[in-house]
């Protein structure tokens, strides 16, 4: 059944259309993407760029609206091929979810203790007792005090980093074998946000499991992720091991939004690059590249085709750019 | 009262801010949200007021304009702007002084009327204030201009017709059209995308220069205070614990809050892989902060000390203030050092 040498997660040239009252919204187009056993990778991109779609197309639970095409494998079992609750099933078992907001994930009026331990009574069929001393092994193992104290708190007695660690620990019910965090870390304090970052990263590392990060934050994922992709217009527009990504962006969307971003480590007052007008309206045909308009080095042609995936394999990157920036090498030390 | 002596403290002062305590009530229980706050801005001036949330930031910035819910809060200490007191005002003089002293809000979407046109949204204010009905018009237009919209583009529209960075531009416009002295930005990009948040700095930054405005930036995000900010204040548990300019606070920050705040940013820069660190956060209630620094049960430097005596503010050898008894002297952490 599942094949073992096969990646982790394979996604292949998946798309999403939404019917909407004015029209079909292109929320992903021929996205594709691997990601090996105990990996991480760092999903980015803004608003709208359609990663979160992305994350909820191949987790199955996409709105109804949403004609997804494309496949899916898991370990070498296709999930596109599957009936909803077989995948359910499936997905439920091996994929952890954290999402950004911890209070629309947890049901206020339930025992902390019971929402983690839930997935794990209904996938691994524990007992009563057995489920309950996972989760107070997990609740401990996430950094929540007392954790016997607090099996039986509701979500509203914790702060929100605590409530985030919650939905961790809940996620981790499953022992699953991918965790996706999807802007886990987005309404924290920066301190917490480090913290909660260092958590996932340390179980990461411990239980070997695949993770993919998913923010706006380029930020985020460096040096903390192994590969990074990133979105635009619901492309991927560049995908690429992460230090090579952010010593060396290729696609100029990429560039321009490392470019974009104001830094701690720069002085005061430096005029920040830009990024001129909107990102693409779904809505609104697309024949080129979606970065085209906004692109400073866009040629008619990047208006009119979608320019060809280039492959370099030393940095296991892919880009899909005319004109893109000059590859910088890497400094002598850096190892692979 | 703080002697006004203490040099981080300025006589020629647009707007200065003494002793600032506010205090919300809920029930029985009283929450002492901001907690003797002094700090000064210039005319021309951008001061950036960080620190997590509950530190007291917002709350400082309402106050300033007098935007604390009357019912459940009380304030003390002073705030002089343009030399009048901010807090004696009787309404009417109120009213006057905030068409020069005004504020941005997080989400500028929730404080647009979703009925009315950009135009007049922007010319709201100028109403108020009574000006006359042509030169409205004409501020109007020079206001949009100068956040780079055109009225005769986006003047007709409505605000559920606004990206989010147009909508952030119309509130900055609506600001601008009163031709403020001192305007209070309260996470005026954090909802905002990168490459939309980078076009509203930049902005900020370039209307800061012409108009000469004062600006109090109040922000988590410490890169984009950097970016912005002449001179910083680090809050924490509602009081100032690191003021100076912000280079020495960020190259050479005194107080370990700060520290561990530029530690915890995270920065686009990937050739070492971070290491994860175990020590997890522990954030003190608000409403029973501890004796002493309120910052000792998360300080790695604390010492009996610190228990026992709060440290004042007092000034570090590179120039900025900090209240800390073991204050850092060692160059500020480098993101690859961390963790």
């Amino acid at each position: 059944m599942s094949d073992p040498d096969a990646p982790l997660l394979d996604v292949e040239d998946l798309s999403c259309d939404i019917d909407t009252p004015v029209g079909v919204a292109r929320v992903l187009r021929n996205v594709s993407l691997r990601l090996a056993q105990g990996r991480t990778l760092g999903l980015v991109g803004e608003s709208g760029s359609g990663k979160s779609m992305l994350i909820k197309s191949i987790l199955d639970l996409a709105p109804r609206a949403a004609r997804v095409t494309g496949r899916v494998m898991f370990e070498g079992v296709e999930l596109t091929g599957m009936r909803a609750a077989e995948r359910r099933k499936f997905v439920g078992r091996r994929v952890g979810v954290v999402l950004q907001n911890p209070m629309t994930s947890l049901n206020p009026v339930v025992h902390v203790g019971r929402q983690i331990e839930e997935s794990a009574r209904y996938h691994l069929k524990l007992s009563k007792a057995q489920a309950r001393e996972v989760a107070i092994d997990l609740m401990a193992r996430v950094g929540l005090p007392d954790p016997r104290d607090s099996y039986s708190h509701y979500p509203h007695q914790f702060s929100g980093g605590m409530k985030q660690r919650v939905t961790i620990a809940a996620a981790l019910a499953c022992e699953p074998d991918l965790l996706i965090a999807d802007e886990a870390t987005t309404a924290l304090d920066v301190t917490v946000q480090k913290d909660i970052l260092d958590l996932l990263q340390m179980i990461q590392e411990e239980r070997r499991m695949s993770m993919i990060l998913v923010t706006h934050n380029l930020g985020i994922v460096a040096g903390r992720t192994d590969e990074v992709a990133v979105m635009y217009g619901g492309r991927i527009v560049e995908t690429a091991r992460t230090n090579a990504l952010f010593r060396s962006p290729r696609h100029r969307y990429t560039d321009a939004l490392l470019a974009a971003m104001p830094r701690a480590d720069h002085a005061a007052h430096t005029t920040l690059r830009t990024i001129a007008g909107q990102p693409p309206d779904p809505l609104q045909p697309l024949a080129g590249c979606p970065f085209a308009p906004r692109c400073p080095v866009a040629e008619a042609r990047c208006a009119d085709s979608m320019p060809p995936t280039t492959f370099e394999a030393a940095d296991a990157r892919a880009f899909a750019c005319y004109v893109p920036r000059t590859l910088v090498a890497p400094p002598p030390a850096e190892v692979h | 009262m703080l002697p006004t002596q203490q040099p981080y403290l300025r006589a020629d002062a647009l707007l200065s801010v003494r002793n600032l305590s506010v205090v919300f009530r809920r029930g029985q229980q009283t929450l002492e949200a901001v907690a003797g706050v002094s700090f000064d801005v210039r005319r021309g001036e951008t001061v950036g007021l960080v620190g997590e949330s509950g530190s007291g930031k917002t709350t400082t910035g309402r106050a300033i304009l007098r935007l604390l819910p009357k019912a459940n809060s009380s304030m003390s200490g002073t705030i002089t702007f343009s030399g009048q007191d901010v807090q004696a005002m009787p309404a009417e003089q109120l009213r006057a002084a905030r068409r020069h002293l005004q504020m941005i809000f997080q989400d500028p979407m929730s404080s647009f009327n979703p009925r009315r046109t950009v135009s007049d949204i922007v010319a709201e204010g100028l109403v108020i204030h009574g000006v006359d009905r042509t030169e409205i018009a004409t501020r109007v237009d020079s206001a949009l201009n100068d956040v780079g919209l055109s009225a005769a583009l986006v003047g007709g529209r409505r605000p559920h017709q606004l990206s989010g960075g147009q909508s952030q531009r119309v509130a900055i416009a609506r600001v601008l059209a009163l031709q403020p002295d001192l305007i209070v930005c309260d996470e005026p990009v954090a909802s905002l995308d990168v490459s939309v948040q980078a076009q509203v700095i930049n902005l900020l930054h370039e209307i800061r220069e012409t108009k000469r405005l004062a600006l109090i930036f109040i922000s988590h995000d410490l890169a984009v205070v950097r970016h912005i900010s002449d001179r910083v204040a680090v809050m924490y548990m509602g009081k100032i614990v690191e003021i100076g300019e912000a280079e020495h606070v960020f190259s050479r920050p005194a107080h370990p809050y700060t520290w561990k705040l530029l530690e915890a940013v995270p920065v686009p820069e990937a050739s070492v892989k971070l290491r994860p660190a175990s020590v997890g956060t522990e954030i003190p209630s608000p409403a029973n902060p501890p004796s002493g620094c309120r910052f000792r049960t998360r300080c790695p430097r604390a010492r009996e000390l610190c228990a026992d005596v709060e440290p004042p503010l007092r000034p570090m050898p590179h120039g900025q203030f900090a209240a800390c008894h073991f204050p850092h002297e060692e160059p500020a952490p480098t993101p690859l050092s961390a963790g």
